[in-house]
């Protein structure tokens, strides 16, 4: 049995690089600094290890050639999931230039609310070390923050810090969402100041926040059943607190133009900014590759990755590239999913014929025409992969030798066999 | 396999050689001298009365690194007017003033261009500025890494640390970035705007760190020379934009006290306060300073006309001048301790007053610097213009009454406040050729690039002599890259991959100690993942390292 230090984990998205991991063979654990989501998706046994078409097991050189065949004839296939590291997606998005396809990331709809907002307003924001070192105000919204990121309030809030003297002095409030455990309590016991809303309220919520934020009159006493006077207190605590983040999950704002809210929020914050404080924005993602598919296809093609390619070049559509819809309409004609961290996340039930470049232990509730269990990056394979700040890639170690083949070199085969 | 390139007009001003017919031959990638008569010659190319060049290299132009991909990001529509159809040699991608990668490698090299380098490489990004130029094809690159508003190094000032330790940790930096040169942008201002300061002036101190930007600039210029780095300190000034900024650069200039220093850009920081609009040209006092100061090296960034982006690590003025953002819509952020970035949409209007004079103090710096090999073509990518107005540019420096036609045509009050017109100077093509090549190969420190004697590697350029210099740039006859024919009529026809270029300064290892218990106590990640290591750009199999000397 071996022992890798400073292990960094490309499943929670906020980059925790401490972990340790015993190997013994192919088997894993996590024996120091998991988490609910880190420490299961490091464990999780190797099942499959070989390609199989139609259910039947075979060679890789087969598979692929079977998915060659498939991804031959096709007017629209659609690359889904896109769930890999940076090689990966470099593969990924040179075979869906080869074959003319549609890329979208399986995250683009909670990703969408922010990608609409920027490419209509843009934003000012910050990233983690900054949060560690600067915040004095973390104001989270619409989000269960502890649910999404177990670890984020021990990494980057109750911790040594350059330019907050006290950082159990630090406050947090939440607004929307109330927190499902007590991760954001400071070590000194305060709890954080929760102001519950509905998530469908956020939107009127949030639009008064922000007048209030800009001294605008106000003439209702409540808004969303939240007394103005608690809204009037959080717009002076963002105005003057010296470093105030404000952070959201995209993916959790679960309601129609959620873009709307998001927008509204970023252009609160450049507003408190021209009021002579500082204030930044935390976008929180960065799970299962989502940063690292957008980040690439962005260098790529010029476009986050909701991105077609059957008509010779990368055309962006935040909603007509939507794969579901594709799907749904009858528009596509293959389905190759790519998704080398989750096993749980299968793709979704068609009867077009569908190719699956998977994690291995994938379950199917149809058996797809081809399915290729890879290595998992940051596990099986060294590789990079982005972090939720979107700034930072984050280098993935090689645990074990499974002799799993990578996204990459699977992709790359499957390109190659079209050419 | 033995080419041979009969007949050319060579240009090449590290040899001395100045529009000289001579031939050239190409064995195993690199130039050799004339083999022996009877070596069987594999292919020969005719370029009678063909200009012969080295390939081009881009000093400084932002093709690597998160905020160009931020800008990608927030321009769908400006890449949907540039859509870049996939060929079967070439990947799709898009083009203007954001383009995707593959694209950037195709359109340099069909300039003529062979290498770029990238000169704003934040520490903590710089694995994504490698990994986008892994994806550039044909060119090699590089890059300048960023300090000087990082919080380590500000600590180390306030503590009264010595030079060697500065010395230790930039030299550490640029090996753990995998970077050949240093660069400061907006020197502690970054910084500054994280504590809530909104202007950082040359003697003006930080207000957590009471550190100024000068102290900042001699630390880092003394360190960059004193570890043997070939270029110099690379800078991008205080007060960036601002009215009067000509006094800071002069001040700038005169405070390095001899110390090799490159102003980048400096069109941007050349501004008077002259005149009823209270904007004016300082070219004339800057380029002064410059000739009389022979430490001192710039590059424009001049601006052109049309909508493009600016991307910056200047989070501090990006900010201020956001509301110049056109279309509107804009981004910055503050990044890890290390730096920030601002990414603003910007079209320079011909008949906006400041538009055109900075059109004009661009072009007035490129005439009144004396010595070609201490001044460089760039507009700062995307930041003027994109690069491929550079063949426009280089018309405008070849050809004075095409230079007066179009300052003709602009904002009427700008044509009175600069000296354009009277200006006759031409360059000449051994000029451009010591701007765009052996010039900035040799400020890079680049061994055996930008020159075409034997034992330089065969990057190559052949043009067709045309009296329209914009016509000639803009479409090589052939480029070679290692040797390997790339591009035929301004067209790529094969690709490859260049390598990256990088600098090893030695440093005393018991850095780490200091810089360790920094990570862990700050920093969101472990000293030893922050490293990148030499098989992050080699493990792909296109990528390669080319380690230059330090001295």
């Amino acid at each position: 049995m071996t022992e890798i230090l400073e292990v960094p984990s490309p499943f929670c998205g906020i980059g925790t690089d401490d972990l340790t991991v015993q190997v013994d063979g192919v088997t894993l654990k996590v024996s120091a600094n998991g988490c609910a989501i880190n420490t299961p998706l490091f464990e999780q046994p190797i099942t499959d290890t070989l390609p199989r078409i139609d259910g039947q097991t075979c060679t890789l050189a087969e598979a692929v050639a079977k998915a060659a065949s498939i991804l031959k004839p096709t007017n629209l296939p659609i690359i889904g999931g896109c769930a890999t590291d940076v090689n990966g997606m470099r593969g990924l998005l040179a075979l869906a230039d080869r074959a003319g396809a549609v890329v979208d990331n399986m995250n683009f709809v909670g990703a969408r609310n922010n990608f609409l907002a920027l490419q209509d307003s843009g934003w000012m924001n910050t990233t983690l070390a900054e949060v560690k070192n600067r915040c004095d105000l973390l104001l989270i919204l619409g989000t269960d923050l502890e649910a999404f990121a177990p670890r984020f309030f021990e990494r980057y809030l109750w911790t040594d810090a350059m330019f907050v003297e006290d950082t159990s002095q630090r406050t947090v409030v939440y607004l929307g969402k109330s927190p499902s455990g007590q991760a954001s309590t400071s070590p000194n016991g305060t709890a954080a100041k929760v102001i519950p809303c509905a998530d469908t309220d956020l939107p009127e919520v949030v639009g008064v926040l922000r007048a209030l934020v800009n001294n605008k009159p106000i003439r209702v006493t409540d808004v969303a059943g939240i007394a103005l006077s608690e809204l009037q207190a959080l717009a002076a605590q963002l105005k003057t607190a010296k470093y105030g983040v404000v952070t959201w999950a995209a993916g959790a704002l679960g309601f129609s133009q959620a873009e709307l809210t998001v927008q509204t929020v970023c252009e609160m914050i450049k507003e408190i900014n021209k009021q002579d404080t500082r204030c930044s924005g935390l976008p929180l993602a960065g799970k299962e590759g989502d940063q690292t598919a957008n980040q690439v296809c962005g260098w790529t093609s010029g476009y986050p990755a909701r991105t077609r390619f059957n008509r010779g070049y990368p055309e962006y559509d935040p909603y007509l590239n939507d794969s579901r819809v594709l799907l749904e309409n009858g528009e596509a004609d293959a389905l190759v999913w790519v998704q080398a961290f989750n096993a749980k996340s299968v793709p979704p039930t068609t009867p077009l014929p569908t190719i699956v470049i998977g994690r291995s232990g994938m379950v199917f509730e149809r058996e797809p025409e081809v399915f290729i269990p890879v290595g998992t990056p940051g596990i099986d394979h060294a590789g990079h992969a982005y972090r939720m700040d979107n700034v930072v890639a984050i280098r993935l170690k090689k645990c074990r030798d499974s002799g799993l083949p990578s996204t990459a070199e699977v992709l790359h085969a499957i390109e190659q066999a079209l050419a | 396999m033995l080419i041979k390139l009969t007949g050319g007009v060579v240009y090449d001003p590290a040899s001395g050689i100045d529009g000289k017919q001579q031939d050239i031959y190409i064995q195993d990638g690199r130039i050799i001298a004339k083999p022996s008569e009877d070596t069987p010659i594999a292919k020969e190319y005719n370029l009678q009365g063909k200009v012969v060049m080295s390939g081009a290299i881009d000093m400084h132009t932002h093709i690597g690194g998160g905020k160009g991909n931020i800008a990608r990001t927030l321009l769908p529509e400006d890449h949907r007017s540039d859509p870049v159809e996939r060929t079967h040699i070439c990947r799709s991608g898009c083009g203007h003033a954001a383009p995707s990668t593959f694209i950037t490698g195709y359109r340099y090299a069909e300039m003529g261009y062979t290498a770029g380098f990238e000169p704003a490489v934040l520490p903590i990004n710089a694995r994504q500025a490698h990994m986008e130029m892994g994806d550039i094809p044909i060119l090699d690159k590089g890059g300048y890494v960023m300090l000087g508003s990082d919080d380590y190094l500000l600590r180390l000032l306030t503590a009264k640390k010595d030079q060697k330790a500065i010395n230790d940790y930039v030299a550490w930096t640029i090996n753990s970035a995998k970077a050949i040169g240093v660069k400061v942008v907006n020197p502690g201002g970054i910084n500054a705007f994280k504590f809530n300061q909104r202007k950082l002036d040359l003697d003006e101190q930080n207000s957590h760190y009471g550190v100024t930007p000068r102290e900042i600039l001699q630390v880092l210029a003394t360190a960059v020379k004193q570890i043997g780095i070939s270029h110099p300190l690379h800078v991008h000034g205080c007060n960036l934009g601002v009215p009067g900024n000509m006094q800071t650069t002069l001040d700038t200039i005169q405070g390095i006290g001899g110390l090799p220093m490159h102003l980048t850009h400096i069109q941007f920081h050349s501004y008077g306060t002259e005149g009823d609009f209270k904007f004016s040209s300082g070219a004339a006092q800057i380029a002064e300073a410059v000739n009389k100061n022979k430490n001192i090296t710039i590059d424009v960034g001049q601006i052109l006309f049309g909508q493009t982006v600016t991307a910056s690590g200047d989070s501090m003025r990006q900010f201020a001048n956001s509301h110049h953002a056109s279309p509107k819509k804009w981004v910055t952020m503050d990044i890890e301790c290390d730096a920030g970035c601002g990414v603003v949409p910007f079209k320079y209007k011909d008949q906006n007053f400041v538009n055109a004079l900075q059109w004009a103090i661009g072009l007035e710096t490129f005439l009144l610097v004396d010595d070609p090999w201490r001044i460089f073509l760039t507009t700062d990518h995307p930041n003027g213009a994109p690069f491929t107005s550079y063949p426009h540019l280089i018309r405008l420096l070849m050809d004075k009454s095409f230079r007066n036609d179009m300052l003709a045509t602009l904002h009427p009050e700008a044509q009175k406040m600069t000296t354009l017109a009277s200006i006759e100077r031409e360059y000449t093509l051994q000029e451009i050729a010591i701007m765009t090549r052996a010039g900035a190969a040799k400020l890079i420190g680049l061994q055996d690039r930008g020159g075409l004697s034997p034992g330089n590697w065969a990057d190559i350029t052949v043009y067709t002599d045309q009296a329209d210099r914009q016509k000639m740039f803009e479409k090589p006859d052939y480029v070679f890259k290692d040797g390997e024919l790339v591009v035929v009529d301004g067209k790529v026809v094969h690709t490859k991959w260049g390598t990256t270029h990088i600098a090893k300064p030695d440093f005393d290892p018991s850095v780490e100690k200091g810089l360790k218990e920094y990570f862990d106590k700050y920093l969101t990640m472990k000293l030893g993942n922050f490293k990148i290591s030499d098989d992050e750009i080699t493990e792909d199999g296109r990528g390669s390292l080319t380690v230059h000397p330090t001295h």
